[in-house]
């Protein structure tokens, strides 16, 4: 079968005889790779590179005719990022967790990151006016507020980071369960989740709500990821999803502490197994030395106290926290190994691999570069038991793998890697190679009729380390690991069209005046501070 | 033996990895001239920079790099090397054996900074003074010195094996501030005096001062008056107040002082 390329969409047939032909015969090809969440830009990025010296000293690129010098293992520069990317036939790259307050500088990291198509969710699960609003009962007001942000801040989807729970942080304490109130804005997390969730519906925005549960890298905290998923329930329609969990290892554990800690994520299987509604993604842990980081400070300050080593605690003045600590996951400790387990357990028991996508939270649970082992392992019984005999055997005794047999076929590997994330993304002209879709493919150097995965695993993993070919936009970019083509990639963002034009009123200038660092006049970005912006219109029913 | 003359008087930093008896070893007289050696932002071969003249060993000898004239601007020489001998007949350059593995490295005149970073064995003699941060970690890193042995019979400056993990350095003339910051384990042994601020976060270890001191840091505590301490088998005579420390990351390092060149720690008595 060929697949026709013309002016970087596919198209139904071209001329052949003045076309480029590329061979994939013997090969795979699939769309280009979309990732979900990874932190790739953006202040608290650059942070975690200022802080690890020695992350950089380990990994250097050195420059090419095509290509610029970089460093960093867990953490890369810029223009490495995409490089990297890029070579493992990845086209599109969603970075999560901004604060609208660093926006700016989150995109001009991003234009600086060569080869993919990318975007980024502001946080606002603890922005002031998104509280005050939720507080008050005003969700059309609050709605209309946050249509107001997604076009200062260039944003993609509502990003929420342990709701209440870092507004909380600002007055040293943190919500513990869905129903704990925030300090001074008498609000509970399950109020903020709705509300923004029903705010989100209104403005019909391409991805759901985009949460990071409370609780998050806590024994037991399973229940809290059930109950967040549960809250939303009754506000999905039909078949769509709602909202979506991001890195839901890190909040399926089970247990009352880190000695009986163990995996949840059966209870969690099971409930996605019957609901419709939410969607997920693994954030899998790899055993390597990595750099965590996530607008959850609270979390971050507890994983200072559990390893003492050096750390970055931030208040983002009325918007967010962050923190950032590095972290060695070891194959021997029980804790990592039973998180490494509970990624891939995650992956196998959900049946429908629409539901849940391929990450690693990158760089938390470990750098976007170990994805081809995570393939591995997920396509191969053999690559997990292999890695499962290495591990802690605390760990191994609890592990639900040994009882697994699932192996992801290449098309499920598709949809985990790509087609599934685009589909929740709605990036309607990704994740496929249908006629219309952007001329994004990625093939891959592998012989799916003749090679078995599960016995060959890496063959495949290493056919998914340095895809044969990288298409991007119709233009053949990186070939068998080789960057031949620099581009600039675009940056999604959406453009709510609100029924009434967004009123910015006095109150709010006022705001802005008293409490941020920043003016007003100064906060939005224009469209054209972007190398390549590319407004996604949208209709809101406000 | 292999003997190296620097041609002129370097003015920008020369990145030398490649002098290292495991590098020149097996290779051919040819071979080690073309090694390729940066000089600033310039590749240049080491016979561009150095004269290099082979001489038969007996064979009884270790394999020997000499090197003859100021290669203060020459860093890195002998890093990674695990066996074999390199004598500096001058001042040496900054990261000076970096990551050895084993082998001797002996400078008869001064050594920069960063001398043994992260080395893990082998030893490495200074007869003059020495830079900052001996036998300490990569910048941001926590793996430190993890063996082997730094001798200094001058001074040394500040942040003596930081980091440091295991392994013996001793100092026979003054040292900087913050000797022993971060120290896991190992030894540290100071002749001379301190600047002070000895042992700060250290964790584990031994820091013996036998000079002055100004003072000790507020998060250790009195333990002991000893007579005498061990250094790597040896007795070293008193005696030394003994401080345990650093209490502010709960560690448990052990710092030596010497009485009597401390009078004005005589207050800390009391406490005994």
């Amino acid at each position: 079968m060929d697949i026709a390329i013309k002016d970087g969409k596919i198209v139904e047939k071209v001329d052949e005889k003045k076309a480029e032909v590329v061979d994939a015969s013997g090969m795979i090809v699939m769309p280009g790779g979309v990732d979900i969440h990874c932190h790739i830009a953006g202040a608290e990025v650059n942070s975690g590179r200022l802080l690890r010296p020695e992350d950089h000293v380990k990994d250097v690129e050195v420059k090419t005719a095509l290509t610029r010098s970089g460093v960093g293992y867990s953490i890369p520069s810029t223009f490495t990022t995409g490089y990297r990317y890029s070579r493992m036939g990845y086209t599109t790259v969603m970075n999560p967790s901004m604060p609208p307050l660093e926006a700016r500088h989150t995109h001009e990291e991003l234009d600086d990151t060569p080869m993919v198509d990318k975007a980024t969710y502001p946080l606002l699960g603890d922005w002031w006016f998104v509280l005050e609003h939720l507080r008050d009962g005003l969700i059309e007001e609050c709605a209309a507020h946050v249509a107001w942000m997604m076009t200062a801040t260039k944003g993609y989807a509502i990003k929420i980071v342990n709701p209440g729970g870092l507004e909380s942080w600002g007055f040293g304490r943190n919500v513990k369960s869905l129903d704990d109130h925030v300090p001074y804005f008498n609000i509970t997390p399950r109020e903020i989740l709705r509300g923004l969730c029903k705010v989100n519906k209104l403005l019909n925005l391409p991805h759901t709500i985009h949460v990071h549960t409370n609780n998050l890298g806590k024994p037991g905290n399973y229940i809290t990821a059930l109950e967040t998923m549960k809250c939303v329930e009754d506000l999905a329609d039909g078949n769509r999803p709602v909202i979506h969990i991001t890195h839901c290892q890190f909040c399926a554990f089970k247990g009352s502490d880190w000695q009986t800690m163990s995996s949840g994520a059966e209870e969690i299987a099971k409930y996605v197994n019957h609901h419709n509604h939410v969607t997920l993604d693994m954030g899998q842990v790899i055993f390597t030395d990595t750099t965590t980081m996530t607008a959850d400070g609270p979390f971050q300050y507890g994983l200072y106290t559990l390893t003492g080593n050096k750390w970055v605690n931030h208040d983002v003045e009325t918007e967010t926290t962050s923190g950032i600590v590095p972290f060695r996951y070891k194959r021997k400790s029980a804790v990592h190994a039973t998180q490494w387990s509970i990624g891939l357990e995650l992956a196998l028991l959900i049946k429908d691999p629409w539901k849940i996508y391929m990450t690693t939270d990158h760089p938390n649970g470990g750098p976007f570069t170990a994805y081809p082992n995570i393939i591995a392992w997920l396509m191969s019984r053999v690559a997990r038991k292999k890695t499962l005999s290495k591990i802690s055997k605390r760990a191994r005794r609890k592990s639900l793998l040994p009882s697994i047999d699932r192996e992801l076929s290449f098309y499920e590997l598709a949809i985990v890697t790509r087609a599934g994330q685009a589909k929740a993304l709605s990036l309607t002209q990704k994740g496929h190679l249908g006629v219309g879709a952007d001329a994004d493919v990625a093939v891959y150097n592998v012989n799916p009729e003749q090679v078995d995965p599960s016995k060959k695993y890496k063959t495949v993993r290493r056919a998914f380390k340095r895809a044969a070919y990288t298409i991007k936009g119709g233009e053949i970019v990186a070939k068998d690991g080789q960057i031949v083509r620099p581009i600039f990639g675009k940056t999604f963002w959406v453009d709510v069209k609100t029924s009434l034009p967004t009123e910015v009123n006095d109150d709010l200038k006022r705001k802005f005046r008293e409490y941020w660092t920043v003016e007003y006049e100064n906060y939005s970005i224009p469209d054209r501070f972007l190398h390549v912006p590319a407004p996604i219109p949208v209709k809101a029913e406000v | 033996m292999i003997i190296l003359y620097p041609r002129h008087a370097f003015k920008v930093p020369v990145d030398a990895e490649c002098i290292s008896p495991d590098v020149f070893a097996e290779k051919s007289a040819k071979e080690i001239a073309t090694l390729q050696i940066w000089e600033g932002n310039q590749k240049r071969t080491l016979s561009d920079l150095f004269k290099i003249k082979h001489e038969t060993d007996s064979p009884s000898e270790e394999f020997t790099i000499r090197i003859c004239g100021d290669v203060s601007k020459v860093r890195k020489i002998g890093a990674k090397m695990s066996m074999g001998h390199i004598i500096i007949e001058s001042d040496a350059g900054m990261h000076l054996g970096e990551e050895m593995k084993g082998g001797v490295i002996t400078v008869t005149g001064n050594a920069d900074s960063w001398t043994g970073s992260i080395m893990k064995n082998g030893t490495i003699e200074i007869k003059g003074n020495a830079g900052d941060y001996i036998g300490a970690s990569y910048r941001g890193s926590t793996q430190g010195m993890s063996g082997g042995k730094i001798v200094i019979h001058g001074n040394a400056g500040y942040e003596v094996g930081c980091f440091m993990r295991k392994g013996l350095i001793k100092v026979y003339g003054d040292v900087g501030r913050f000797a022993g910051i971060h120290m896991r384990n190992g030894t540290v042994f100071i002749r001379g005096n301190s600047e002070g601020r000895a042992g700060a976060q250290m964790i584990n270890g031994k820091i013996v001062v036998c000079g002055y001191i100004p003072s000790i840091l507020p998060t250790f505590t009195i333990d002991d008056v000893r007579p005498k301490v061990k250094v790597n088998g040896e007795k070293v005579e008193g005696p030394f107040y003994r401080f345990v420390g650093d209490l502010a990351d709960g560690g448990n390092g052990k710092l030596f002082v010497s009485k009597t060149k401390n009078p004005h720690l005589d207050s800390y008595e009391k406490y005994l």
